[in-house]
């Protein structure tokens, strides 16, 4: 039976990677790891979780060996953050490309220098062209369904691809929150063990993989690639439909907030939405027509839906906690520009970067970022369309 | 003393079947798929093979074909071990878990010197360190071929390539050769061991038992390159011979930390008979001949080696 306990968020994770029943896990423990793994080596060492615990040298080889272990068949999970993604990212291309189911949960930090193993979204954002399915989660409810949602999704036929399940650095992973948990028997309701596939490595079948690609075959690889990820919305909807239906926990790409008949939105993914509610009730109050959208996937990038989910809005503030330096803003904002660009009705787009870091984004700094947005509807100019938000000069 | 084992007596005992197969793009007289045969003969049909990138993935895999009669993975330059790790692990957490049916199949990455010296180290390190049950061979041709002859830490002393130039000030890679069998050794693993195509015999009898040994093994062969050497490719078996009879590259086993010389040397030849053939080494001094002929002598010495003949 589900039951509601207090539980750490990163722990939320093993709990779900224990239930999920995963036959590997290979982590390394680079500042800065999370408790995502220490508490896996319990449940493997306690006997509660029956898997090979790899204790590999790097995080480049804690996907290394991800990908030969999700290539023989077996259900695997790492996780990382920060520096340990940054190091791991020639491999997540691989994984992607050789259409490998893995899950992997990412605590979102920040990348050096200086040396700062807070939250913000530029490991992931990094490599975000990886090829991988990319969830945002704001809290350990959300954690700990998307990752049991994640083994589903990426070992579906029709997908076929790696999963990872980002939440926030520090701010939520090191969480106690209470959950409302599912037990073994309601997860193997929902989520059986996975498929050994026909291509798998093995003697009985013997298969060629990662083979040398010739400019001949690339383009076509990559497209192949493109149209998976794209076709994989269709079955995150199906999974996060039956995980609903199932356990009464419905999930949508979005989760908007007040924004029936609101002109501004926050848009943003993670846990700072949070507190990005408040300043929307705050702003309510004083009459102003406020909402949020919580955005949950970034890859594949919802853009239909998101056009539709906006049409009535005057503003759209995005509130990015990453962005590539000498490029046009933060990476949702420069997403949801360019997805407007041929709109004819669209609403004006406001880019914010907060949140660098670990430094917190207050209530009052959202209440900020709405009042600029509304001054760039009253036709005030900001330079590229984004700004810091926070920085001090 | 370990079980002195003899699993081949003659290469007539080898099967007729090749695991590794023809249609390949390799140079005329590589040394490498030479030994990658062999080796492949001697392991069977049952195992998965992990090969990280350079000259053996590249002349055998290119798209839509491949010379691999077994599974054959390739994922990148600097994780075959890391790989092969996962691929061991994951293997046995589905039989032990009855997802998969179980049996003994034998997982074996086979890099380059450069993939096992320079970018790989680490993750070969990592992995013979959690004792892993698989046999990692490194095809040893002294520098990277794939890329164009560029200086590995396996490229020895006095070697000309693309980076270690041979030019007014400097003759060649000026530091010695990575001892690379002595560093998998010193994981304490249950078996390393050294071999050339030039002793086919005791190739395929060092693979065969390299597979059998529980636990991790290291198999560091020595795999003479046409174009990389400069050589005449109908000499790269004389070659390697030369190597083992000079003493330049001894043949032994490492089991259970004793060293065992496989190929015995009673008279060594002198170094300049491998060297001269040669054109890596054809800018070499007599006096730099004599440093490398010194460095000989005494590691073959310290191996047990015969004297040097007169």
């Amino acid at each position: 039976m589900a039951k509601r306990i207090a539980i750490e968020c990163s722990h939320a994770i093993s709990l779900a990677a224990k239930l999920a029943n995963v036959d590997v896990v290979a982590a390394y423990p680079i500042t800065p790891q999370t408790h995502i793994v220490e508490k896996l080596s319990e449940y493997v060492a306690d006997g509660e979780l029956d898997a090979e615990y790899i204790n590999v040298e790097s995080e480049h080889s804690a996907m290394s060996a991800c990908i030969g272990a999700s290539a023989v068949g077996a259900r695997v999970f790492t996780a990382t953050a920060g520096q340990g993604l940054a190091l791991m990212h020639e491999m997540l291309f691989i994984a992607a490309g050789n259409r490998l189911p893995i899950v992997m949960a990412v605590a979102n930090r920040s990348l050096s220098p200086n040396l700062n193993i807070w939250g913000d979204q530029s490991d992931m954002m990094a490599s975000k062209d990886c090829g991988w399915i990319q969830i945002y989660a704001e809290n350990a409810q959300e954690v700990f369904d998307f990752t049991l949602q994640a083994f589903k999704i990426a070992e579906d036929e029709r997908v076929m691809l790696p999963v990872a399940i980002n939440f926030d650095g520090f701010y939520v992973t090191h969480v106690i929150e209470p959950i409302v948990a599912l037990d073994q028997e309601e997860v193997k309701k929902f989520l059986p063990p996975r498929k050994i596939p026909s291509y798998a490595l093995h003697p009985d079948h013997p298969t060629t993989w990662g083979p040398i690609g010739l400019p001949d075959v690339q383009t076509e690889l990559k497209r192949q690639l493109e149209e998976a990820l794209r076709n994989s919305k269709t079955v995150i909807k199906e999974v996060w439909k039956e995980f609903g239906d199932m356990f009464g926990r419905y999930y949508d790409f979005f989760e908007p907030y007040r924004l029936e008949d609101a002109e501004i939105a926050i848009l943003m993914m993670g846990g700072h939405c949070g507190t990005a509610r408040i300043a929307v009730d705050k702003l309510r109050e004083k009459g102003e027509k406020v909402g949020l959208i919580k955005l949950r996937l970034f890859r594949p990038f919802p853009d239909e839906e998101l056009i539709k989910l906006t049409k009535n809005l005057k503003v759209l503030a995005i509130v990015d906690k990453a962005f590539s330096p000498g490029g046009l803003g933060g990476p949702v904002f420069t997403e949801v520009k360019a997805l407007f660009y041929d709109q004819k009705i669209k609403p004006e787009i406001v880019g914010f970067i907060a949140g660098l870091g670990g430094r917190d984004i207050r209530v009052d700094e959202f209440m900020v970022a709405v009042e600029r947005a509304k001054k760039v509807l009253m036709g005030e100019k900001i330079d590229k369309g984004f700004m810091f938000l926070q920085v001090r000069e | 003393m370990a079980e002195k084992k003899v699993f081949f007596k003659s290469l007539k005992d080898l099967p007729k079947e090749d695991f590794f197969v023809q249609g390949h793009r390799a140079c005329s007289g590589c040394g490498e798929t030479i030994a990658v045969r062999l080796i492949m003969k001697a392991v069977g049909p049952n195992c998965i093979v992990i090969t990280p990138t350079g000259c053996l993935e590249v002349v055998s895999s290119p798209y839509p074909y491949t010379s691999w009669a077994v599974p054959w993975y390739h994922v990148a330059f600097e994780n075959a071990a890391a790989v092969a790790s996962g691929v061991e692990a994951g293997l046995k957490a589905l039989m032990r878990k009855g997802k998969l049916e179980k049996k003994r199949i034998h997982v074996i990455a086979i890099a380059g010197d450069g993939g096992t010296a320079d970018i790989g180290l680490q993750a070969l390190s990592g992995a013979l360190e959690r004792g892993h049950d698989f046999l990692y061979v490194c095809l040893d041709n002294e520098a990277y071929m794939n890329t164009g002859i560029q200086r590995s830490s396996s490229t020895p002393y006095g070697a000309w390539t693309t980076t270690s130039a041979v030019g007014k000030i400097m003759l060649g890679k000026l530091q010695w050769k990575k001892n690379m069998p002595a560093i998998a050794a010193a994981h304490d693993i249950p078996y390393v061991a050294t071999a050339c195509p030039a002793y086919p015999l005791d190739l395929v009898n060092k693979a065969k038992k390299a597979v059998e040994i529980d636990g991790p093994a290291y198999l560091h062969v020595l795999t003479p390159c046409v174009p990389g050497w400069r050589i005449l490719s109908n000499l790269s078996i004389k070659i390697a011979r030369l190597a083992v009879q000079t003493g330049i590259f001894p043949l032994y086993e490492v089991e259970d930390g004793r060293l065992h010389v496989t190929v015995k040397v009673p008279k060594r030849k002198h170094v300049k008979e491998y060297l001269k053939l040669q054109g890596r080494f054809a800018h070499l001094t007599d006096d730099e001949i004599e440093k490398i002929q010194k460095r000989v002598d005494m590691e073959s010495e310290k191996l047990g080696l015969g004297p040097r003949e007169t």
